[in-house]
């Protein structure tokens, strides 16, 4: 079949008003269906003929599922709120100025106006190889094309590579871990929440697939607990262009101090790997101690321990080591 | 500056409404009844021979009108020129078949049903590999061109001997060379030498509008609705690709969204809807996607160079070697990486220099022109190695560039056939500079070069770039109407710099005509439009005041002599002012515009365009046939001397702050200051000046292909991943700023000249400069980028003196 690219196929298009009808519409079409949410990681794929489904369930006549309300401990966060509402929303911005700041920092304003923070961590890989149409093994392959020496692997991963080296490029993402927030997901009337840090799926799980999303799942909400509200997090997204770009490394970093000691941390960082990272073992070794620079400078080692790097992307070593040392050292630069 | 009523003034130009409410109509917007859609089959490897192609079930398919192949073409295209549709593809993408189908979506799935056997051919990506021994070739016939003839050149093992990978030897075989001086004699003089191998990565043009293209034929005509940056000079070629004469094409375009050099006549592909329309007998649209349009829609040549420059301890340049090493793309001939030390020769003088370099055949896109072709890389590449050796002198870059600037009319480049160089019509480049400087506060501003901020560090650049600034030879035309209003013919492409209707207000500010009585005719070929440049090389702001001054002169001498005729007198004794002839001296006794224009066409002959001038073009001629007995015609072809090549300066100035610890780089600030003579359009001259830097600032910082090395495939497809400059990459803190030296071409009229090409080296060189400047306040040879784009991993992977996946010239990382 000869190959052509830019022009959407036949799908048959669905357009639920309510959250029960997109549920049934997918419990009833399985595999075949497509959630549509924002649309821009979907119509590269649909334009490109790459991911051929024949169902699409668009959520964007779902109201119910744009909200952004307080709760008794927190935020919950419809997963159609587009990125301008997250950016917007009052609450989050005196609560968790760093989720607004990430929200801000992806894209464009144009694709903030109309993307969603649901479709923002549930969003494909970028890799250049594999949305281009390359029979890879995350498209049922059996080569990864990104890895090889001849391969263009600069923005490709660092860490947690199994067969595939593509990485999540979401930017809310990590604050999402970092801040312990939990994804609510529905299957025809069950719900489950499932805590964002163990939301994204690696390769080595799942090589097909970046989150727990499967067939007839639908992510309803996004729920920030008050845990890390009023906390010091820091955001950091380090990107080739200012006017439209996916992180090269980006890192979400929430510390609690008290008596000038740190007393509990989340340091996760995206970019890097194929799914967004918890830095555990650099959380471990800055607990209890000062925030100061010696202590961001051993934090930022700690972090690159591990690192395997590909012929292009070795930048990614220090520029990880560097975000999460000034993820410690520095005050949250937050332009919201 | 003389003191004029429209000319250097702001206004609205007659497309503005239109474009900003959204009613303008670009290619796309177009539909003729019946019209379907074309789709293109297009090339998945970069170098393939089509064993067979079955269309059956393509055409088999309900929906489907027809298909196009390379065997329906008329003629074969000579060698190294590219076709519409090819049976040996030789590049990723490149179009081999078309389908005609009544939507896109079944002329796609009918493309999916042709049923394509390739046979792989070998490739090359990188033009130093073809010049290596035993290497591949981009094309089956040779991979490059000497003069006219396609050849193959090899670098010898033992030219290679010695050098490190990737490196250039400077005295092997190339396929040009020219040089003036004594070369040995200047780098004996040098007191600092610099030697490095630089590489300027190609860029695609990206404009905003696709090359898409709509066609039909009626009555014999073809009709054609194109995104092309000329109107007047795209008819030829379009005439050329359907196999008819000019007078049989009608063209329209009224607006296009951005070309940058590669719309400049039109495009071979347009020939695909023209064929394919005629074949089925329907009009066809030929949308073209983004994809599709970084394949087939050109881009800048890279350039590879070993560069050598002898600099005096006071500042002045003695001598420049280049050996300089093109990215042709597999088809054409382009001249690019010969213009390295043809820009340099210009903007820095050098009392001797030699130019050696071959233009190598890839199986990457064709290349074409892009702003200031060759002279974008020129600059880019030797700013910062100018900027190394004045700061091994202790030199200020401003007192260095005024030490080496150019001229009046400064001689440069290749010594033609005579032995002598050519020369610029004008040059205050030195002008240029001290505008610029003094915009950007050059003075205090340097102090804060290498100036640290925690992990920040500031940098500054400065730069001079020239390049081309207008053409002559062209005709103007317009008719003065008896209703009082004068109606201004313009061939001149609307590719939105405004030159459209900026050069118009030449014929109104000659006759003394208020804006608001004057119609301007563009952007369709059947509205009697004259011979005009091409809208590219910024040949237009130049050519276009000439010829319309032209034509206001023929214009005032009919006018004059129909007054003499009315009223008595010699000609001589009138003069025109406030929509009036009228004796010198006595306001009372002469004729309106209006009553003149009655009277012309009353007395026919030379004053209403039924006798026309006989120098004047063809196209011109017919059109102001069409437009005779319609009031006082005013006609002429531009006689006026050249003086020499019409070039323009601009002095750019930047200010960055680079993060060390991120790599991340912020352009705090520019200015340029510049030499293009008489401003018509103060707007439209900024936008240029800004646009071009812009353009400039992506050369420098973000724009690039990726190509895979093993498949030969482009990674970087989107706009988002190959990274043309948007506007949040553009200084917003304090806004950029820019001073013309206001000097008027002294072989110009109106003195004026184009700025369009000269902006963006000024953009990318400074900005190349203020980086390296910045990370060499950090050690000596942290700067040393000597390529661009300069990337944050270039940045990161330098101050950790980490090793780079690739040869320092390596093409397409």
């Amino acid at each position: 079949m000869a190959v052509i690219r830019d022009v959407i196929p036949q799908l048959e298009l669905f357009q639920p008003s309510t959250a029960d009808d997109a549920l049934s519409l997918l419990e009833e079409h399985g595999s075949d269906a497509w959630v549509y949410a924002g649309g821009l990681d979907t119509l590269d794929w649909f334009k490109d003929r790459v991911k051929r489904p024949r169902v699409v369930v668009d959520l964007a006549a779902i109201d119910s599922m744009k909200q952004i309300q307080a709760t008794s401990d927190g935020i919950e966060i419809g997963a159609m709120a587009r990125l301008i509402d997250v950016v917007n929303n009052a609450e989050i911005r005196t609560q968790f100025p760093a989720l607004a700041f990430a929200a801000k920092s992806a894209a464009s304003p144009q694709i903030r106006n109309q993307g969603t923070i649901g479709g923002n961590v549930s969003q494909d890989t970028r890799c250049w190889y594999y949305r281009d149409g390359w029979t890879c093994y995350r498209a049922g392959g059996n080569i990864c094309y990104a890895s090889p020496p001849t391969a263009m692997n600069r923005e490709h991963c660092i860490l947690g590579a199994s067969r595939c080296v593509a990485v999540n490029p979401s930017d809310t993402a990590p604050v999402l871990v970092a801040l312990d927030a939990e994804m609510v997901v529905q299957r025809g009337r069950a719900e489950r929440v499932i805590p964002a840090s163990e939301f994204f799926v690696g390769p080595e799980l799942d090589i097909e697939r970046m989150t727990m999303l499967e067939p007839g799942d639908l992510l309803m909400s996004i729920r920030v607990p008050s845990t890390w509200a009023g906390a010091r997090v820091y955001f950091e997204k380090v990107r080739d262009r200012d006017t439209w770009d996916f992180p090269l490394v980006n890192v979400a970093t929430a510390i609690r101090e008290s008596g000038g000691t740190i007393q509990d941390a989340r340091v996760v960082v995206n970019g890097v790997a194929p799914t967004p990272v918890r830095l555990t073992a650099v959380e471990n070794a800055i607990r209890g101690q000062a925030r100061n620079e010696d202590t961001a400078m051993r934090a930022g080692d700690v972090s690159i321990q591990g690192v395997a790097p590909l012929t292009h992307n070795g930048f990614k070593v220090n520029l990880m080591r560097n975000l999460v040392k000034r993820s410690i050292r520095d005050e949250p630069m937050l332009d919201v | 500056m003389a003191d004029y009523k429209l000319l250097g003034k702001n206004y609205r130009t007659p497309d503005l409404y239109a474009k900003v409410t959204g009613r303008s109509k670009y290619a796309e917007d177009h539909r003729a009844e019946g019209m379907v859609f074309a789709k293109l089959l297009v090339s998945p490897m970069p170098h393939a021979r089509v064993r067979s192609a079955d269309t059956s079930a393509a055409e088999a398919l309900p929906g489907v009108l027809g298909v196009l192949t390379p065997d329906d073409l008329p003629d074969e295209v000579e060698a190294p020129n590219e076709a519409a549709l090819t049976w040996e593809p030789k590049y990723e993408g490149e179009p081999i078949i078309a389908v005609a189908a009544v939507n896109e979506q079944i002329a796609s799935d009918a493309i999916e049903l042709i049923n394509l056997d390739l046979e792989p051919l070998p490739f090359v990506l990188d033009p130093l590999e073809s010049l290596r021994p035993d290497s591949p070739n981009a094309r089956t016939d040779g991979n490059t061109t000497v003069g006219r003839e396609i050849a193959t050149i090899k670098w010898s093992a033992s030219d290679l001997a010695g050098l490190a990978s990737g490196e250039i030897p400077m005295e092997a075989e190339a396929a040009a060379e020219w040089s003036y001086g004594d070369l040995e004699a200047g780098f004996a003089e040098a007191d600092v030498i610099v030697e490095e191998h630089s590489y300027n990565q190609s860029t695609s043009h990206q404009p905003l509008e696709s090359r898409t293209t709509m066609a039909y034929w009626e009555g014999g005509k073809l009709y054609v609705y194109p995104s092309v940056q000329s109107t007047a000079r795209s008819v030829g070629p379009m005439a050329r690709w359907a196999g008819i004469e000019p007078s049989n094409v009608v063209l329209i375009n009224e607006f296009t969204g951005g070309g940058f050099g590669g719309k400049i006549s039109g495009y071979v592909h347009a020939q695909i809807p023209i064929l394919l329309s005629k074949k089925i007998s329907r009009p066809v649209m030929m949308r073209i996607s983004r994809r599709e349009e970084n394949a087939i829609g050109r881009a800048r040549p890279g350039v590879q160079a070993r560069i050598r420059l002898g600099m005096r301890s006071d500042g002045r340049i003695t001598a420049l070697d280049v050996h300089g090493v093109g990215e042709q793309g597999p088809y054409g001939r382009s001249g690019d990486n010969m213009n390295v030390a043809g820009i340099g020769s210009l903007c820095y003088q050098p009392l001797a220099c030699r130019m050696r370099g071959t233009n190598v055949y890839t199986n990457t896109p064709p290349k074409g022109p892009q702003r200031a072709p060759g002279g974008v890389q020129s600059n880019t590449m030797l700013e910062p190695i100018i900027q190394k050796a004045a700061k091994q002198l202790g030199l200020d870059q401003v007192e260095v560039h005024k030490i080496n600037a150019p001229e009046g009319q400064a001689k440069f480049g290749a010594p033609g056939r005579d032995g002598e160089q050519g020369n610029v019509s004008s040059a205050f480049a030195r002008e240029a500079i001290d505008k610029g400087a003094e915009l950007f506060n050059w003075t205090e501003r340097k102090a804060r070069s290498g100036q640290r901020n925690g992990s920040k560090v500031t940098g500054i650049g400065m730069s001079l770039a020239a390049y081309s600034a207008g053409a002559s030879g062209v005709d103007g035309l317009f008719v003065l109407r008896p209703d009082g209003r004068l109606y201004i013919q313009s061939g001149v492409g609307n590719l939105g710099t405004g030159s459209t209707f900026d050069t118009m207000r030449t014929a109104a500010e000659g006759l003394d005509m208020p804006w608001d009585k004057c119609e301007v005719a563009w952007g369709d070929s059947s509205k009697h439009l004259p011979w005009s440049c091409s809208q590219g090389g910024s040949s237009t702001t130049h050519a276009h005041t000439r010829a319309n001054w032209a034509a206001v002169e023929d214009a005032v001498q009919k006018i004059k002599e129909i007054a003499a005729g009315d009223l008595g007198g010699e000609a001589d004794d009138y003069e025109i002012g406030g929509e009036r002839v009228y004796r010198s001296g006595n306001r009372s006794q002469g004729l309106s515009f209006a009553r003149v224009a009655q009277r012309a066409i009353d007395l026919g002959g030379k004053f209403d365009g039924h006798e026309l001038p006989e120098d004047i073009n063809g196209m011109t001629t017919a059109s102001a046939t069409a437009l005779a007995g319609q009031g006082l015609m005013g006609v002429a072809k531009d006689n006026y001397a050249e003086g020499g090549r019409r070039m323009s300066f601009v002095a750019g100035y930047a200010e960055v702050e680079v993060d060390i610890e991120t790599g991340n780089i912020r352009l705090v600030d520019y200015a340029a200051g510049s030499d293009a003579g008489t401003i018509l359009h103060p707007k439209t001259y900024g936008a240029q000046i800004f646009g071009g830097a812009i353009q400039g600032f992506s050369v420098a910082l973000s724009s690039k292909w990726v190509y895979d090395r093993r498949w030969g495939l482009a990674v970087a497809k989107r706009f988002y991943s190959n990274r043309p400059p948007g506007i949040l990459d553009v200084p917003h803190e304090q806004p950029m700023k820019w001073a013309n030296a206001d000097l008027p071409d002294p072989f110009n009229p109106l003195g004026a000249k184009g700025i369009g090409e000269a902006a963006q080296g000024a953009g990318s060189a400074s900005v190349a400069s203020a980086i390296a400047d910045a990370l060499e306040s950090l050690g000596e040879g942290n700067g040393d980028f000597h390529r661009t784009p300069v990337t944050r991993d270039m940045i990161l992977t330098k101050l950790e003196q980490a090793p780079i996946g690739h040869d320092r010239l390596t093409a397409h990382v």
